[in-house]
This record gives C-alpha cells, sequence and structure tokens, in this order.
C-alpha cells in the first residue's frame, strides 16, 4: 500500500455558476460551485479544479469570493485555473484560499511566467494546464502526434504536447492537467496513448482529462494511459455516479483509491 | 502591541497560510486564530503553529530577517508546536535543498532529496514521480496524543519532493512510504510536526489539528 491515484471532480464556474460543455461548446448549467464541492468532499472527492472560463472581470471578482467561501468548507485541495496570467493573478488566488493554480495560455505566450511562478510560489503549487488535439494517428512507428490548441480549440500553435509538457516540467511545473480536446465532453473514454505518452515523458504527476464517459474510463486513464490522477466533469455533475462509486468500482479493478 | 491570542499561525510570507487558519477556525470557532510575524504576540499565544510551502532557503530567509528563529526556538520549549511541511523541515538541522540550507535544529536529523535517493537506489527514472504528491498512508509507530481517534494506516495529503528519513529519525511517530519510509510525524517534547498537510487532509487532517488544539504540549 502507498500513494492513492487521485480522483478530481472538475467544475467549469462561469459567472458563479457550475456549467458543462460538449468540446468546449453547447453549455448546460450545473448548479452553485460551493454546494457541489462540498458535496464532492462528503463523497470521498480527493481534490477539487475549479476551471474560471468567465470573460469579464465583475465574474472574477465573483470568482475570487467562490473560492473563498469554498476554502473556508472543504478541507481538500483546491486549484483553480482559467485567466491566470502574471503572479498577481496567482497570489490573489492562493489569498482566496486556492492551493495550486492552473496556467495554460499564458504559458504558451510567456513560458518563462512558469519559470518565475514556480520560483516565487514553488512547483508543488504550478500546475501547467495543456489543452491538446491528435494531429497524426498512431501508426507501427509511432505513437501519434498531438499538438497544442488555444481559443477553445480553434487556434493552432504548432507546438508539439509531448515535447511541451517535458518543456513546462523543466521550467518548474509541479504536475500536469492533460485535456484531449477531441474527447472532452463526448463520454467515450481518455485520450489514453496521449496521456501515456505525456506521462511517460514527464517525472511529475499527470492528471488525465476529457472525455469520461464510464467509471471504466477512470480505469483506462489509471491502467492504460498511466495517469497519477483521473479528472471528470459531467459523470458527477449530473448524478450518474458519486465519487464513492468510482473509487469502489476502481477499487474492484485493483487500483489503490482512498476510501 | 501586544495582543492575546489563542493560536498563532507563525507568517514569514511565504505561501497559503490561509487554509491553515479556516482549518484552525473551522474545528475551532470559539478560539481566536491569529496569522503574522510579530514576535510578542507568538510568544504570548496559547499555541503556535508554523506553516510553510515553497523553497526552503526562501522559508528560512524570510524566518531569520524576522527574527522569528529565535522566537520559535523559544515557543518550542514553552507550548505546543506543531510544524506543518516544509515548516517540519524548517525544524531539522539541515536540508539539501538549494544548495544545502541550514535550518532550526530542533531535530538532529537531515531533509533529504527524492529524486537524489531514487537514483542512487537505482529506480527506473519516472517510476515514482517527484513531487511526492497526493493522498498517502501513514502507519502509527509510536502512540502520541495527536493519533487520538486517527486510525492506524489513514490517509493524508502530501506534496513535498523533499523528505526526512523514517530509519534515521528517533522521533518519528507516524511513517509513510514512498519509494522509502519517511518521517510522516514526529514529536518530542512540545513540538508536534507533520510531513504532510493536515488542513486539506479532510477527515483525519482535521481530527489531528483538533488534537492539537486540546493538547497540553507533554506527549
Amino acid at each position: 500500500m502507498g500513494l492513492a491515484k487521485r480522483i478530481i471532480p472538475c467544475l467549469d464556474v462561469d459567472n458563479g455558476r457550475v456549467v458543462k460543455g460538449v468540446q468546449f461548446v453547447d453549455i448546460r448549467d450545473a448548479g452553485d460551485p460551493v454546494e457541489i464541492a462540498r458535496r464532492y468532499n462528503e463523497q470521498g472527492a480527493d481534490e477539487i479544479t475549479f476551471l474560471d472560463i468567465t470573460a469579464s472581470h465583475e465574474g472574477r471578482d465573483t470568482t475570487v469570493k467562490t473560492v473563498e467561501k469554498m476554502a473556508s468548507e472543504v478541507f481538500i485541495p483546491l486549484t483553480v485555473g482559467g485567466g491566470i496570467r502574471e503572479c498577481q493573478d496567482i497570489r490573489r488566488m492562493l489569498n482566496a484560499g486556492a492551493d495550486k493554480v492552473g496556467i495554460n495560455t499564458a504559458a504558451i505566450f510567456n513560458p518563462d511566467f512558469v519559470k518565475e511562478a514556480a520560483e516565487r510560489f514553488g512547483s508543488q503549487c504550478i500546475v501547467v494546464a495543456i489543452d491538446a488535439k491528435q494531429v497524426e494517428a498512431a501508426s507501427e512507428n509511432s505513437a501519434g502526434r498531438w499538438e497544442i490548441f488555444t481559443h477553445g480549440g480553434r487556434k493552432p500553435t504548432g507546438i508539439d504536447a509531448v515535447e511541451w509538457a517535458a518543456k513546462m516540467t523543466n521550467f518548474g511545473a509541479g504536475e500536469i492537467l492533460l485535456t484531449s480536446m477531441d474527447q472532452d465532453g463526448v463520454k467515450k473514454g481518455f485520450d489514453v496513448g496521449l496521456t501515456r505518452a505525456v506521462s511517460e515523458a514527464v517525472s511529475v504527476p499527470v492528471i488525465a482529462s476529457g472525455g469520461v464517459g464510464n467509471l471504466q474510463h477512470l480505469v483506462e486513464g489509471i491502467t492504460e494511459g498511466h495517469a497519477d490522477a483521473v479528472l471528470a466533469a459531467s459523470i458527477f455533475h449530473f448524478g450518474e455516479y458519486t465519487v464513492g462509486d468510482a473509487k469502489k468500482f476502481m477499487a474492484e479493478q485493483g487500483i489503490e483509491v482512498r476510501i | 502591541m501586544k495582543k492575546s491570542v489563542d493560536v498563532a499561525v507563525i507568517d514569514y510570507g511565504m505561501g497559503n497560510l490561509h487554509s491553515v487558519s479556516k482549518a484552525l477556525q473551522h474545528i475551532a470557532p470559539d478560539q481566536t486564530i491569529w496569522v503574522g510575524d510579530d514576535p510578542d504576540t507568538i510568544k504570548n499565544a496559547g499555541r503556535v503553529v508554523y506553516p510553510g510551502v515553497g523553497a526552503i532557503r526562501d522559508c528560512m530567509g524570510e524566518v531569520r530577517s524576522r527574527g522569528l528563529d529565535q522566537v520559535i526556538q523559544e515557543v518550542a520549549k514553552t507550548k505546543p508546536l506543531l510544524g506543518i511541511c516544509v515548516g517540519m523541515q524548517g525544524m531539522m538541522r539541515h536540508s539539501e535543498e538549494n544548495g544545502g540550507v541550514d535550518c532550526l535544529g530542533l531535530f538532529d536529523d537531515n531533509v533529504e532529496f527524492f529524486s537524489s535517493t531514487f537514483e542512487r537506489s537505482g529506480l527506473p527514472s519516472g517510476e515514482l514521480k517527484v513531487p511526492h504528491m497526493g493522498w498517502n498512508q501513514v502507519a502509527k509507530t509510536h502512540d502520541h496524543p495527536l493519533w487520538n481517534n486517527i486510525d492506524d494506516g489513514a490517509r493524508f495529503y502530501f506534496v513535498h519532493s523533499y523528505y526526512v528519513a523514517a530509519q534515521s529519525c528517533s522521533s518519528a511517530v507516524g511513517v509513510a512510504n514512498y519509494g522509502i519510509d519517511i518521517a510522516a510525524m514526529i514529536a518530542r517534547d512540545n513540538i508536534f510536526a507533520v510531513q504532510f498537510h493536515p488542513e486539506k487532509s479532510h477527515k483525519d487532517g482535521l481530527q489531528l489539528l483538533k488534537n492539537f488544539m486540546q493538547w497540553d504540549g507533554v506527549s
């Protein structure tokens, strides 16, 4: 027995409400973030990830208040991502009660930001979030190729996702949150090829994200994708499964989880 | 200005101390939880928490530049003191982080780097990720009032790349395994220190903080 694989429910929050989309569009309302976080905490979630998808400044202030409220009621690790562009944003989220921050687009435009952030706040609280799409299928000679996209999957960057993950780790990222944009919201399972390629390329923990539709998918993220943690949203939000159901199932499949 | 507080959480300008104070406030709503660096308030508090995140060089630098090293030494002799994560590491003799940093020396142990240890032991690279991040089990190696109502083998949330080896640590009362046995809880006299984050460890973490709040400092 030793370190448990983590199950992380993810809340996409827009203007103080949890929402969930399919491939980053077609949004559905799923409720109040603090109430939902409290529920997942009681069900045995190992962490909570809070992705702020709000575009406006007013929305950002709402986010800070929501994070504060969540952190005074839910005593498990809390990661906040979305709109983290400078050290000031990190300071603000940590002060509100976040334990880690997710950096995504800002890292692409200014990789040194990750270095600066890790030096200032410590690698343990810097999560680099990567949104990748497959650009080349797996073949006899290669596991496939994935590229990083920005702007909700509309803009290719030309950056290879696996190389990028390794670079970000060298720059001080303490964890990688890896989302397959092909799989996101379609409930057909993680892109295990992508997950495994990144997990094998970096020495820090990798969180698999995007595509979970059933509990077997969570198992595959760990056993086939070699992820250290699995993240899911809609299977938990809409009451299909509890976090407890997921852990029980994973334990039955021989995966070490915290029950 | 001298204040009288039940618990002083030492703030030396590093990282997120709010989660510690929020967790303490949650389990002890009637107590005054104060966060700051004023030496007199810390010395006069009923009990003291020495938390920490980030790199040890910066942590020790901030502690020393504020004169808090002397304060912690004094507090350790007079009242219950709880070290958390880098706070626990700061209580050791020396850390190999940042090219080597001398710490407070409340315990005679050293802080080592997981990656160097794994390399030396011939563990394949990437077999065990660093940082050691997530919920690991802690085995009870000695009884202590802070173990009250917590099961042997309970899981706590860890996030760290440097550790204190359990084998050489005579003060360990709880041990976790991550490639190597590490000191997860250590205790001596009025001092209790944990490598994990009780404030982020759900029920068992909150129970440990409750136990600390009820502890008179004699183990």
